[in-house]
């Protein structure tokens, strides 16, 4: 049992992270990822609601009729949003304004939909509860990564503090302001995933198809 | 040479598996293969013989581009002469400077001499530390792969340098192609399997990363400080009129005399390169012409659309052909063999959608004064697309026949 609740935590991170190996919420890791401030923010909110959807949608499993089930994880996960954005709002006032609408956009995140789906239907609260932490925690973890890298080479800042002295205000640094658009967390993703990839070989798809060998110092 | 051949092959095995060297194979066959035709032969199928390979398509290229140099070394020291005479300078800092006065090179805007060597060592070190730094990271994927280092660097190196505006700094430069060439084209498994072309991948990174120092009215003449407008800011802001006020002459244009990027100024010497790539076939023609046809169909819709407070709109298509990099991206990165459609008919299709864009993102767009880097880019991502429909279509039209 408490090995079971350990790797609930534990396994999210990393073998099984939610971004890196599933790719979901990509879409948010996208958007909140400019400044770190931001970026655990919106880390903190999502796991809260994910954990907290998991353990109430896990407490009334058994009484949810399979067929409007969705609709039933829906309305506990949107009530949950809305807590968390209602304290925003009064306790971090200009972070939810920076955040603006993604905080809500919570509801639409595939990875609290996905464990409450996958795992908090068929497991008891507590454990469901821990699992939300556990994919709430990886989540954050490449939120924090992206952030970190996208804010220190695009601003030469982390969590708004000047690190590096950018050329504007007579430092050596220039920015990449590429670093601030969305895509470049696609790209800083991808490369998460290449090294978390080259690091586990095991996380490693099947390719789709194999081109026979066709020079003898090409090996495929 | 031949002691050179012996010894090459005396020290071939030593790069073999369980030699010492084997993890440096790539380097060792990429040095064998550049001085002298591999004698390695296909097995199995396919199967074609023909005289042409890679290695000459990509060289082929390489020779296209020499006009486009000749005119770039010229048209670069031209404008820095230039601009150094009108400033009025004098007793200038610097390692080209103090190598100039060295060997006793005036900075004459009307010497030939003086402008290409002015042009060269402007070019030169941007070209000698892309291919460094783009080599290094491709002879890292060979290595790691397996796989071998291919002569098509050569080509995105050398188009890669020629799309920058002269006064990029080199770590700039280096930052440029190394993103070109690992996320433009080894993540996607190297040469032949890039969807994008890895050359305008670079510099589409730099035109984001540092849009300072590769866009605006200051980068254009290698000069610091000196600014001046290239003919296309100048057409967007007041059309022809503008350009002519400014003291360029269509004639000007088409021949390069004009601040721009390294390689784009001289529509002439590209279109000599364009001749010589369709007559060796290196190039398509379907898809230069459908690149040609798309951009005069889509300027001719706008002048005849007109507008009162945009000037683009009644920019002539010679115009559009003659400024900016339209040309060059036509015949130089929208042919790219592998980001390209396949089919014939996905060609003319592929070509029009890029002439179309760009000169669309020229005229509509008001953030980006250029279209033909993101038009082409554009473009490769719809080439497979393309082809798809193409391929299904006469699928369809064989399957009715039947």
């Amino acid at each position: 049992m408490a090995s079971q609740a350990k790797n609930n935590v534990i396994d999210p991170l990393i073998d099984n992270n939610p971004i890196t190996l599933q790719v979901l919420g990509i879409c948010s890791a996208l958007a909140v990822t400019t400044n770190m401030m931001s970026a655990l923010i919106m880390s903190l909110a999502l796991t809260t609601v994910t954990a907290f959807s998991s353990a109430f949608i896990s407490a009334i499993r058994k009484h949810i009729p399979g067929s409007i089930r969705i609709i039933v994880q829906m309305t506990i996960i949107a009530s949950l949003v809305i807590v968390v954005d209602q304290i925003l709002k009064a306790y971090a006032f200009e972070a939810s304004k920076q955040l603006s609408v993604f905080v809500g956009l919570i509801i639409t995140n595939c990875i609290v939909l996905g464990r409450a789906e996958a795992y908090a239907m068929k497991n008891p609260p507590v454990m469901s509860f821990l699992d939300g932490i556990g994919n709430g925690l990886g989540y954050s973890l490449i939120l924090m990564l992206v952030a970190f890298f996208r804010e220190l080479l695009g601003a030469g800042k982390l969590f708004g503090h000047q690190i590096i002295p950018v050329a504007n205000d007579g430092g050596w640094y220039i920015p990449n302001g590429l670093m601030l658009l969305p895509p470049s967390a696609f790209f800083v993703i991808g490369l998460l995933i290449w090294a978390v990839r080259s690091w586990k070989k095991e996380q490693v798809e099947a390719p789709d198809y194999q081109i026979h060998q066709v020079h003898r110092t090409e090996v495929l | 040479m031949a002691r050179l051949r012996r010894f090459l092959d005396r020290i071939e095995p030593q790069f073999h598996k369980g030699g010492p060297y084997e993890k440096y194979f790539a380097l060792y066959e990429m040095v064998d293969t550049f001085i002298y035709a591999p004698a390695d032969v296909t097995r199995g199928s396919p199967h074609v013989r023909d005289a042409i390979d890679l290695k000459r398509v990509m060289s082929y290229v390489v020779v296209a581009t020499f006009p486009v140099l000749l005119l770039m070394l010229w048209n670069t020291g031209y404008q820095a002469n230039n601009a150094i005479s009108e400033l009025g300078m004098t007793n200038m800092e610097g390692w080209r400077y103090a190598l100039m006065d060295l060997l006793g090179v005036t900075y004459n805007p009307n010497s030939l001499f003086a402008n290409m060597f002015h042009g060269l060592l402007y070019f030169l070190p941007m070209y000698v530390t892309t291919l460094v730094a783009g080599g290094i990271f491709e002879v890292i994927f060979a290595a790691v792969r397996n796989h071998e280092v291919n002569e098509g660097f050569l080509v995105s190196s050398m188009l890669y340098t020629l799309t920058l505006p002269p006064s990029t700094p080199l770590w700039m430069v280096a930052l440029g192609i190394i993103f070109g060439v690992v996320l433009g084209k080894e993540v996607f498994g190297g040469t032949g399997k890039n969807f994008l072309n890895p050359a305008l991948t670079g510099r589409a990174f730099l035109y984001f990363a540092y849009p300072a120092a590769m866009s605006g009215d200051a980068v254009w003449t290698a000069i610091d400080g000196y600014t001046g407008a290239t003919p296309l800011a100048l057409a967007a802001s007041g059309g022809v009129e503008a350009i002519k006020t400014a003291g360029y002459t269509w004639q000007q244009t088409f021949f390069g005399f004009m601040p721009g990027s390294l390689g784009e100024t001289s529509t002439i010497a590209i279109l000599i390169g364009a001749a010589f790539l369709m007559y060796t076939r290196v190039a398509n023609f379907r898809i230069i012409f459908g690149v040609f046809l798309g951009m005069v169909f889509t300027s001719l819709l706008f002048n005849l659309i007109g507008s009162d407070t945009n000037p683009m709109f009644s920019l002539p298509w010679y115009w559009h052909l003659s400024i900016g990099g339209l040309a060059f991206g036509m015949v130089f990165m929208a042919t790219d063999p592998v980001s390209a459609s396949m089919t014939d008919k996905g060609r003319w299709i592929y070509g029009g959608l890029i002439g179309f864009m760009a000169v669309l993102i020229r005229v509509v767009n008001p953030a980006f004064p250029e279209g033909i880097m993101l038009a082409i880019l554009f473009g490769n991502i719809f080439a497979p697309l393309i082809d798809y429909f193409v391929v299904q279509a006469n699928v369809k039209r064989r399957l009715k026949r039947s």
